[in-house]
Order: C-alpha cells, then structure tokens, then sequence
C-alpha cells in the first residue's frame, strides 16, 4: 500500500503518524493537573449519594425519609414519591445504545445495588449518612442470580442486536466424513470493569442550558440521550469529558445516576455532583455476564477441522437485553466445512450486562482457544501446527476474503521471539526448580468496525492549524495518535497543530469502543485537514501570483506547512496563499465511516505464547512470559500501540487467573465488590510481557488502512494461559478463571 | 459517615482515660467507618504516642506499637534474626498501607469477612446474636479451624502468624494496670454464640510487642503466603515456621498457619512432634498432618485443610533450607527468588 493517500494526491500518511510519540497529556495526568469530572467543584455545590437496594428482587416498603432529612446538612430528598419526572421513562428503550436505566422510577428492585433514593447535601459526609439512615425495608423475593437458577427465555439476538444463531455448511454431512471429534466445555464468570476512576458526574443548570462533566466514551450519543430524557434540546447541552480514568466500555452507556443527579441539579437550582462508590459500580454501570460453553471440533484424518459447534449459555438481566456474544469468536478465525453457533439466555436478578473491552470475544476466544487446543492433541499436531493446518484463507461464516490477514507472520514472529520450536509435545515434562512449567498459544482476533465520525480542520493566517472533534481519550492516547493524523491530513508539522477535543459542542467522534475510534475519527480528521489542503490547492494554482499557478490540481503535493509543486519543486507557504488570498482562515470538514456494505471480512490479528509456572504443591499459578505478535493494520503510534496491546495482554492474566465477581446467591448480594476482593493483576503478576506488531497493509479496511489494538490483546491470551496450564500440569481447567484448588483437587501433588 | 467527635492522646494514659474507638494508622477502621460496619461516636488519635520505637533488648526485640509496617519489616534487627517477621509483613497489603498501618493496629484489624463487611447481613461477631450468614455462603475466605456455628471468620494478618510463631507477647495498658498477652491467644476463638469477648477491655490499649531471643531460629525462618495475585491479596492459607538445627535433628521448632481461623493459628503439636526428628520431608509432612489435626470445612472450603497443610510443609522445608542472605524479591511467594521466572 503506498504511503500516499490519495485525497486528491495532495496529502500523504507518514510524516506525523507511525512515530511513537508520547502522550500529549501525559505530564498533565503524571503531575495531577489533569482535571477529571470528579474534580470540579462549582460554586455553590451539592453532594449527592445514592442509597442503594441490599436485595436482589423485591419492593422498597420503607424508607426513614424523616431521619434522613432530619441529619444536618441533607438538602433535599429523592425516592420514588417526589422524583421530578422524566420526559421520557428511564425503562424506554429509546436508542439500541441506551439502556434501561434506574431512575427513582419505581419502588422495584430489579439488581442488588439498584439506587432506591437519591439524597443531596452540603457536604458528602452529610449526605452518605443520610442514605444510611434511610434504613430501607423490603417485601424481598427470592432472587436468582446464577447460570443455574436463572430463568431461560426465548431470543434470536445476542449483544449489538446480533443474530444468536448462524449455521454455514451441512454439520451433519461434515460430520459424518469427519474421523474424530472433541468437546470443551468451558465456563467463565462475572466480571466488572473497574475503572480506576469511578463513574461521576457534576451538572450545573444556566437557565435552560445545561453543563454537565462526566466521563464518557460516547458524547454525542450522550448528550442526545440526556436531551431525549430531559425533553430539551440537544444543543442545549453541553458535555465536557477531557479525561477519562478508563472505561473499558462502562462509560460508554448512560446510567439512571446520571438523569437523577441532572434533575436534583434542575430543581435545586445549584450544580450537583455524583461519584459512585466503588461498590456501587457493580450493578447499575454494566458488566460481562458469566457464560456456559460448549465447543465441538469434529476433525478429518488429516487434522482439519470439518466442523466447528460452539453454543453458549449466558445470562441478562430481567428488564434488558445483552447476551454476551461468545460463541461469535468462532464465526471467521479457522477454517471449517461447517459452522454452527448458537447462544440461548437466562433472565437473572442482576444490573443489565453492557460491553465490558472484548465483549463476546473475550470469554468466546478462551473456550475455542482451549478446545482449539485439545483438538490439535487428538489430532497428534503441535498446537501451533494446527492452527496453521486450519488457518482460514477466506471467512468462513460468509465466504468473504479477508481484507488483509498477516496471521502467519504474526505466529512465526511470536513463535520466534517466544522459542517454541523447542516446546516438548507432551505435558508436564519442563520444570524450572521444583517448579512446574508449561507453554501455551493461542490466536487473537478482533473486528474492525467503524463508526460515524465529524471533524472541523482549521488554518489560521499564521500557518498554524486547530482541529476539533469531540474524541475521547480514556487512557489509550487518542488524543495523541487523532493529532498524528490530523497533522498529516493538514500537511503540517504536529507542533503546529492545535487538537480540540472532548466536549460536545466539537463535532461528534462517534463512540470510543470496538476498537474502531482511531479508525474513524482519524479518518474524520484526516478527510477535514484534506478539504482545508483542497482549498487551498485551488487559491494557489488559480493565482498567477503563486509560484503553483498553472500546477494543476493533482500536481501539487502538501507537507511541512507549505504546497510543493510536483513538476519542479517550486513551493510555497500555507500563509502566504492565505494572505494573498485575502483570508485569516481557511475551514475545512471531514466525516469518517465506511461506506456501503462490506464485500471483505476485517479483522485484526494475532498470536499469544504464554509460559506459565506452578508450584505442584500448592497450585499457585504464575505468568512468567508473555509474548504477542499482531496485526493491526497501520500502526499511528507504536508506542501507545504497544501500550494498549499490553494492557489487553494483561487483561487476559487477569481474565484466565483472578478477576471474579462473586454474589451470594442467597440474597444476589456480592461479596468481592471492592478492589481488595476482586482481584486484576498487579505489576508483579506480569514479569516479562512483550508485544510486537506486525507490518500490514490493508487497502480497504479504510483509507487511512487502520484496524484498531484497544480490544485484541484479550483475545488469546486467555486461552494460551489455559493451554499452558495443562502443559504444565497436564491438568484441564474447565473454568476461568483457574484457582490452585482447582489443580490440588486430586489429592496429590501435581 | 456518622458524625464523629475526635481528639488526639498525647500520652498512654491520655489515651486510656480518653473513651472512644482508638485511632492509629486508620488503614482498616476508617474503612470500616465508610462502609458503616464500625460507627463510633468518639475517635481517640493515638497516632503521635511515642510509640514508634523499636528496640534490640537482650536478644529479643521490642516493636512500639505505633511502629509502621514498613519500617518493621525493613529494621536490620528484624531482617537479622527475625526475617519470617520481616517476609510477612512485606507480603501483606501494598506500600502505602505498609507506611501507614503500625504494628498494634495490625495486631487489631477486623476480619475480612465479607459478610462481616456487609451491614446488611447477619454477623454475630458485628451484631452478637444475629446469627452468621458467611455459613452456607461464599467461604473460601472463611476458617477450618477453631470454628463454631457462631463464627466462620478468619484474621486476615500476615504478621501475627509470624508474630505467634516467634512467642511474641502482647502489651497492654489500661483501667486496671498492666498485662500482656500471648500472641498466639492473643485473639479469641469463636464460641458456640459467636465471636467469643473482645481482645481488649475497654481503654486498654497496646503499647508494644516483645518478641523472645530467637536463639538458633534466626536463621533458619520462613514465611510463605498463597494467593492468586502477587500484590495486595490476602492469604488464601499461609505458614510461618523457624527451626534450631543440629546436625541434621530438629532442636527446636516453631509452626503457625494463617488464613485458616480467628486467630494466627500456632501449631504446638506438631512443633513437639518435630523435636528431635531429622529436618526431612517426611518429618515435616508428619508434623504437618498434626498442625492440620480436627480441621473441617466451614463451607465449600475443603481444599483449604489439604492447601494448609501442604503450606505447613512447604515453610518448615523452606525453614531448614535456611534464611536466604537477602529477602527473596517477592516476599513469601511461593515464586520468590530465583524461581519468579
């Protein structure tokens, strides 16, 4: 793919973009300067707190509201009986992206958590209190909570509205030519986000306008959802969301806090500010429901997969509809005859489930990576070996061609680089001390949607540039690697542009999620510094004062702030066409989003080896070595590239050895709702971790040839951390993620 | 929070006549004040009572009890001759609570039973007499030994089990004078109604913690903790052993477990068992049977009695093996040392 793109000829991809820049924002958040929704403090601010439901299904029947208003300092009071009203029910699903939310609405208890009064006071101290004393009582009923009590219920989608069923190729005739089969079932459990910074919001009425910071992955979705339920306006609305402490998909669905907390602020007349607590993030704000799957690989006599069945079972909750779309991992990653997935659902008395980074294809690639693997053992391969043997040449849920797929050179340099050429077949059969060590793999995937995105270019009379979108930057460096490319669509230098971002009077960016933000707010912004370098294409060589008169439109090339002439070099400066012109500014604009239906399957790619270390006595698991190699398109900023496939790799730790939700299944109460219980893994769980990116051009993924790295490190990790437990142990874990009971169960040491 | 009123003792004695809940390194009770499980009326900031110190004396060591975590376990006298000591409170809670928490606040924070957490459950030990709902729910935090139906909880402290294990005492002012207390039984076992009476009598409070010579134990000590992450975790079970070798025979040994009951649980029966016996695994693994003697589950916690006793086993080798010359990076991992890949 040539460097060029070809925008007209005039600006090419290159002279910002694919160097490794460190984040513009980077001393700001190290320092403490940078200012998150939670630090303002307006003049004039109330603190509000939610009183939050301890059943899990029921009736509030009472509340204190005398001794909660009695405390000093509690200003105002809101249960169900005197919620200012909506203009539109918090239950009306008004959006595929909004979802059923929590609003006062009723005295139902729909999730354990579930705010049932919200209570505003001069100080957080004051109003925490008052919610304590609001010492609900309830009619409760029993609660279901598990996958095994939970109610099933009849769906044809899964998450994203996604057909729950698809079936390519007779099963039946694949499989009855097939010589061998395998089953793997495997379970993964609840898991929640936990962003470092809680979810918060301070709203602040002006008359009818309203400004509201808040941490958001989505804001213009946000802002026309506020307006919807508020029944005002959009553009009376204003978000700011500069920062984000992460989000990993909880910040990119509004919840029932955020309306009360907006209304408090409309019928006190002051700003109001809500931070959740760490434990009231496990409910109201999403989560990844646990699953139940099934994989069956029947395979030929030569190792090849004939047909692939992976069915899952997953839970949501009883007044909304996410069906973690697990088994949609096996649809396009490895060759078969025949493909089926299927996924059924179970109504349960918990929050509604919500995206959480990698939903579907998370806990859907650590099953079929495990099944993967005890596929390639009856069929007596390496495990690298047979994936290679069933490496998909076209998808086969469609038959499309990939749009680019550097999978093998994503295995061989992984494979490289981790030395599995040496990996002994059988397990149990490396240790390092006493220790028991083992070698896993697995393959990583992930889509490459794009969403809708607007941008505004600007050229000052200086030469110097501002752009705006209204991106969000949670952690991953978006606002870094959007301004490389900004830069590049402008021809200028990064220095002599100035981004704006993160508040919704910009131009809306889309959503921060699915790995597709880069992708089309980098195409929004590189198309709108394009339009600006079209304009200004047309002054100069339709001036016969400009050394680029004559040049033709297509003969003149932007870079480094001035327009060359293709034919003999001549160039001139940004600001002398624009002075001549007449002009202290030149606009432009830029949209970003594919176009028409796909006639190719896009997908990132990669390859996760894991070494991992147990301790035969006592279970204790331990990853000593992680090392990824993937394919993701064009790579803008290597460096926040790297970042961001760690932090997924990590992830996957997490995911495959410690994150669990727990509930007593008795109330649907959790247990571990606090970063003491609920554990993701600490700087000395990955001791040597390291991802590389593989070159890949992708002609039509979109212009720019971006796929995206936010989600894919998840993928295979798990499995690959799986697979080399029972290496190392020979052991195979049914369940992520896997405790050292699990492998001491037997009675012996291992 | 509940409103709370608060003052700062200046002195011991300030300190005891003050009534109130005592306040030191606040790593535990102010949690446990936000999360409304403790809502005093009066906080009493023991915190600046020159209690910081510690002190070699006569072999053994005298640890203040407003001492930090952190500078205990980094004191050339405790790495010298009492580095189980030093391995366990460097794996317990992270660098910022190991600054703050001291050493009598370690000796008296809550179980991190998460139904003792939750105000919305039954708890006898927060609520006497209303009833445990941790049985019959998630246990795997919970005791296999010592307990009753009254109380299922463990303490949650890495630096009590080696505090009992080296015969540390406990000591106390209050009211009534002075006394002191063994480490080991220093924390009551639940009874058949619940979590059995409060360590402390109201206004006692402890000054400091006596640890005896560790004679020929000093180097031959240990700390091992499993869990699932590496930082910031309790102990699922954990061990601290020592021994006194010679010539291959165990002299003199020293055994406590953790995580698996109310109290760092000391293992004197198979400490007697081990006397005279050579340092091999099959002696351990002998001892180890008797440390885990009466264990049951308290829930679906079963495979905590084979994990402790395995645990128990695992430590005393370690201890025989000797202390390494520097504390291992990793400290009580089972992948400490050479072996954290």
């Amino acid at each position: 793919m040539a460097d060029v793109i070809n925008t007209q000829g005039h600006v090419r991809l290159g002279s910002n973009a694919g160097q490794g820049l460190t984040r513009r924002d980077g001393v700001l958040k190290v320092t403490g300067a940078a200012t998150y929704a939670a630090d303002n403090r307006p003049e004039g601010l109330l603190h509000a707190v939610t009183a939050t439901a301890t059943i899990a299904r029921g009736r509030v029947t009472h509340l204190d509201v005398a001794a909660a208003e009695a405390h000093p300092g509690v200003v105002k009071l809101y249960t169900p009986d005197n919620v200012p009203p909506l203009a539109v029910s918090p239950d009306e699903k008004i959006h595929p992206f909004v979802w059923r939310m929590e609003a006062l609405q009723s005295d139902r208890v729909r999730y354990a958590g579930q705010p049932i009064a919200l209570v505003l006071a001069e100080t957080l101290e004051a109003a925490t209190e008052a919610a304590r004393l609001l010492a609900p009582r309830y009619e409760a009923e029993t609660p279901h909570v598990t996958l095994d009590d939970a109610e099933p219920f009849e769906t044809t989608t899964t998450a994203f509205g996604r057909p729950a069923d698809h079936s390519s190729g007779d099963i039946g005739k694949a499989r009855a030519t097939a010589a061998r089969h395998v089953v793997a079932e495997v379970e993964t459990v609840a898991q929640y986000h936990n962003a470092m910074e809680p979810h918060a919001i301070v709203a602040r009425w002006t008359g009818d306008r309203l400004e509201i910071d808040t941490p958001n992955q989505a804001i213009g979705l946000a802002r026309q959802t506020f307006a919807a339920f508020l029944g005002i306006e959009p553009a009376q609305i204003l978000i700011r969301s500069p920062f984000l402490g992460g989000g990993f998909g909880s910040k990119a669905i509004l919840y029932g806090g955020q309306l009360l907390a907006v209304l408090a602020a409309r019928d006190t007349g002051r700003p109001v500010k809500l931070v959740l607590r760490r434990d009231q993030m496990y409910g109201p704000v999403g989560h990844r429901a646990p699953t139940r799957q099934r994989l069956r690989l029947d395979l030929d006599e030569d190792g090849r997969i004939a047909a692939l069945q992976h069915d899952t079972l997953t839970m949501t909750s009883s007044f909304d509809h996410f069906l973690e779309g697990a088994s949609n991992a096996s649809h396009s990653l490895y060759a078969t005859a025949a493909l089926q997935t299927t996924h059924r659902g179970l109504r349960a008395d918990i929050g509604t489930p919500g995206p959480m980074r990698a939903p579907g294809e998370a806990p859907g690639s650590a099953a079929l990576e495990v099944a993967m693997d005890l596929a390639a053992q009856a069929a007596g391969l390496d495990p690298l070996a047979f994936r290679l043997r069933n490496h998909a040449e076209t998808d086969p849920s469609n038959g499309m061609a990939f749009s680019s797929k550097a999978l093998r050179e994503c295995y061989a340099q992984a494979a490289d680089l981790f030395g599995w050429a040496d990996r002994p077949a059988e397990p149990r059969r490396m240790r390092q001390g006493q220790l028991l060590k083992g070698w896993g793999m697995g393959s990583a995937q992930f889509p490459c949607p794009m969403f809708t995105a607007a941008a505004h270019a600007t050229l000052r009379a200086d030469g110097s540039a501002v752009v705006e979108t209204s991106a969000a930057d949670m952690g991953q460096g978006a606002w870094t690697a959007l301004a490389q490319i900004a830069a590049d669509g402008l021809g200028l230098d990064i220095d002599r542009v100035e981004f704006r971002s993160g508040h919704s009077d910009l131009p809306d960016a889309g959503v921060a999620g699915g790995s597709g933000h880069t992708a089309t707010a980098g195409t929004a912004l590189f198309n709108a510094g394009a339009d600006v370098v079209r304009r200004l294409v047309d002054l100069a060589t339709g001036d016969p004062a400009s050394p680029l008169f004559g040049a033709g439109n297509s003969g003149v090339t932007a870079r480094g702030g001035r327009l060359h002439r293709n034919d003999d070099g001549r160039s001139e400066a940004y600001e002398d066409i624009l002075a001549r012109a007449g002009l202290d500014m030149l606009r432009g604009e830029g949209t970003g989003a594919r176009e028409g239906q796909p006639t190719r399957a896009m997908f990132s790619h990669g390859a996760v080896f894991a070494e991992v270390l147990v301790d035969p006595d006592l279970g204790q698991i331990r990853v000593s070595r992680l090392v990824g190699a993937f394919a993701a398109g064009r790579i803008i900023n290597p460096r926040l590239a790297r970042s961001q496939l760690l932090g997924g790799m990590v992830w996957g730790i997490g995911f495959a050895l410690q994150e669990e939700a727990l509930h007593d299944a008795r109330t649907g109460r959790f247990t571990n709702n606090d970063l003491a219980g609920y554990h993701i893994p600490v700087n000395a769980d990955a001791p040597m971790i390291e991802a590389l990116t593989v070159h890949e051009d992708d002609p039509f993924v979109n212009a720019l040839g971006i796929k995206g790295v936010g989600e894919i490190g998840v993928t295979g990790t798990v499995g690959a951390i799986g697979n080399a437990v029972w290496h190392a142990t020979g052991l195979r874990s049914q369940r992520f993620p896997i405790h050292p009971e699990s492998l001491i169960l037997s009675g012996e040491s291992l | 929070m509940k409103p709370f009123a608060y003052t700062r003792a200046e002195t011991v004695e300030a300190a005891i006549a003050a009534e109130g809940a005592l306040l030191a390194g606040g790593t535990n009770l102010l949690d446990l004040m936000k999360i409304g499980v403790a809502a005093p009326d009066r906080l009493v900031d023991i915190s600046r009572l020159p209690l910081a110190g510690i002190e070699e004396v006569a072999g053994g060591l005298r640890i203040g009890a407003m001492a930090r975590n952190a500078d205990i376990a980094r004191h050339p006298a405790v790495l010298a001759r009492f580095p189980a000591l030093a391995e366990a409170l460097l794996s317990g809670a992270s660098p910022q609570l190991r600054n703050a928490a001291t050493a009598g606040g370690n000796v008296m924070q809550a179980t991190r039973c998460s139904y003792f957490q939750d105000p919305a459950s039954s708890c006898n030990r927060r609520e006497p007499g209303s009833g445990c709902s941790a049985i019959g729910g998630q246990t795997r935090n919970h005791a296999v030994l010592g307990w009753t139906e009254g109380c299922i909880a463990t303490h949650p402290s890495d630096m009590c089990v080696a505090l009992a294990a080296y015969d540390a005492v406990v000591m106390i002012e209050g009211p009534g004078g002075r006394r002191e207390a063994a480490m080991e039984s220093f924390h009551p076992l639940p009874d058949a109604a619940g979590a059995g009476p409060a360590p402390l009598s109201p206004g006692e409070v402890i000054t400091d913690i006596r640890l005896p010579d560790p004679g020929g134990m000093a180097r031959n000590a240990r700390y091992v903790k499993l869990r699932e992450r590496t930082s910031f975790a309790f102990a699922i079970v954990s061990a601290a052993a020592a021994l006194d070798l010679r010539d291959g025979r165990i002299a003199a040994a020293r055994l406590a477990l953790g995580g698996v009951a109310a109290r760092p649980w000391r293992c004197r029966v198979a400490e007697q068992a081990l006397v005279g016996q050579p340092a091999t695994t099959e002696s351990f693994a002998r001892a180890a049977e008797l440390a885990v003697q009466g264990a049951r589950p308290s829930g679906d916690n079963a495979a905590k009695i084979e994990l402790a006793r395995r645990i128990a086993i695992r430590a005393l080798s370690l201890a025989a093996d000797g202390t390494p010359d520097r504390l291992a990076a990793l400290p009580a991992s089972v992948f400490a040392g050479e072996n954290n890949g």
